[in-house]
């Protein structure tokens, strides 16, 4: 599998969950949190990825009624990471551009769902079809910034 | 189904009560610490005596009719009185399947030469144990859903404790995650102590909070706005050090608000602001 930088990925581990309801986004932390604590993630990298991941759970949750979260643990260049994959069917986004500036919200939110998220991990990925809808893919790396 | 065969089972109604605590007995599922074996047996006799009159009444077949309904009452009860005493789903199920089988070998023994009869006779009852089985199911369910449900309320209710830590100060630890519900009570049980208590300052402690993202965020600045509005000024205390980084990365913007590391150096704090000074008395 290629990586961002087009560098060689190997899949550790993975899991699949579904998002329906607001009580999963607990479940979710808690499982995020518990891979990042099997690599050896500091405490600061688990809580940011765990904040991460609750932006995007919520996010997906809130405009798309719900969707699959993928978690895999990965093997990158001599490092491990967390990589989740956040898929839903929703109405999906028009101007992902739009959609990545602080502040811009269609909802009555902050606005920092999605570049918060961003700022949080070390790789990024969003892709969506309006009428299809989302997937975002965002990786932590066990020694990131 | 057939009279003959009604007749034997009302006829035979307390040998094959007693042969169905046999069964119960041999598998082992009595669990007399749980329940006596009276009330057990009271229980079972009342259950087989609802069942006689269903299969006897001549609405068998209809499962609306009103003996259908009595036997479903009391399956009912049966269900989430165990539920409750802490059986687990596959006792509490094979306590029901169990006259079905009690009942087969009953009727096994004594039309053993009458195939035709003896299958149809089981059949029609099998049909009417399984649709009790399934009433069972969900009863036991319901009732451990009631148990939880009470729980989610107490938990809710003894989480969001407002504490009045000084004369006109209180304080509300908040431990877990903050969602909308949450949100909602704490503020809610907050605005309320201000004003019972005359408070000017409140400090919201989020050292038990394990993640604050954006959503939460927006809940704390809500509160501490409310809070405003009452006249009251806000605190927030329990800000670790890789939270408040993730706040930074995220964008939120908390510079409006007062906040502090710990508790007490929130109360400090209120103590500056209320032109309190706390010292050391001189030993006498």
């Amino acid at each position: 599998m290629q990586g961002e930088g087009g560098s060689f990925m190997i899949t550790l581990s993975k899991d699949l969950i579904q998002i329906t309801r607001e009580q999963d986004v607990v479940t979710l932390r808690n499982r995020v949190k518990e891979l990042a604590v099997k690599i050896g993630m500091s405490l600061l990298g688990q809580t940011k990825l765990i904040t991460a991941a609750s932006e995007l759970v919520r996010n997906m949750l809130r405009y798309a009624g719900g969707g699959t979260v993928t978690l895999e643990v990965v093997l990158g260049d001599k490092v491990t990471g967390v990589r989740l994959t956040f898929a839903d069917e929703g109405p999906g986004i028009a101007d992902i551009g739009l959609a990545m500036q602080d502040g811009y919200t269609t909802g009555k939110s902050l606005g920092l769902g999605l570049p918060g998220a961003k700022r949080l991990v070390n790789e990024f990925s969003i892709t969506s079809e309006v009428g299809k809808g989302t997937t975002v893919t965002v990786i932590r790396w066990k020694n990131g910034l | 189904m057939q009279s003959e065969v009604t007749k034997f089972l009302e006829k035979n109604k307390q040998s094959i009560l007693t042969q169905w605590m046999t069964n119960l007995a041999e598998d082992h599922i009595l669990r007399e610490e749980l329940m006596s074996n009276e009330k057990s047996r009271q229980q079972s006799e009342e259950l087989l005596l609802a069942v006689l009159k269903v299969i006897a009444s001549d609405n068998f077949k209809n499962t609306e009719s009103q003996e259908h309904e009595s036997v479903s009452d009391i399956i009912s009860e049966v269900s989430i009185y165990r539920a409750r005493q802490g059986f687990t789903p596959r006792e509490t199920a094979t306590y029901v399947l169990s006259l079905k089988q009690t009942l087969a070998e009953v009727l096994d023994k004594k039309f053993a030469g009458d195939a035709r009869l003896l299958y149809e006779s089981a059949r029609e009852l099998n049909q009417l144990l399984d649709s009790l089985s399934i009433t069972t199911f969900e009863t036991f369910i319901k009732g451990r859903e009631e148990v939880i449900m009470r729980q989610t309320d107490e938990i809710s209710e003894i989480s969001t404790p407002v504490i009045q830590v000084w004369e006109g100060v209180v304080a509300l630890p908040i431990i877990g995650t903050l969602d909308s519900m949450r949100t909602q009570t704490v503020m809610e049980s907050l605005l309320q102590e201000i004003v019972a208590t005359g408070s000017s300052i409140a400090i919201l402690d989020i050292s038990g909070v394990p993640a604050v993202d954006s959503l939460v965020a927006q809940h704390l600045i809500k509160t501490v706005s409310a809070t405003r509005l009452m006249g009251a000024e806000c605190i927030i205390s329990g800000i670790r050090p890789e939270i408040a980084q993730t706040i930074v990365h995220l964008g939120i913007d908390l510079s409006n608000i007062k906040t502090k590391t710990t508790l007490a150096s929130a109360l400090k704090l209120a103590f500056q602001m209320l032109n309190l000074e706390v010292r050391k008395g001189e030993r006498k």
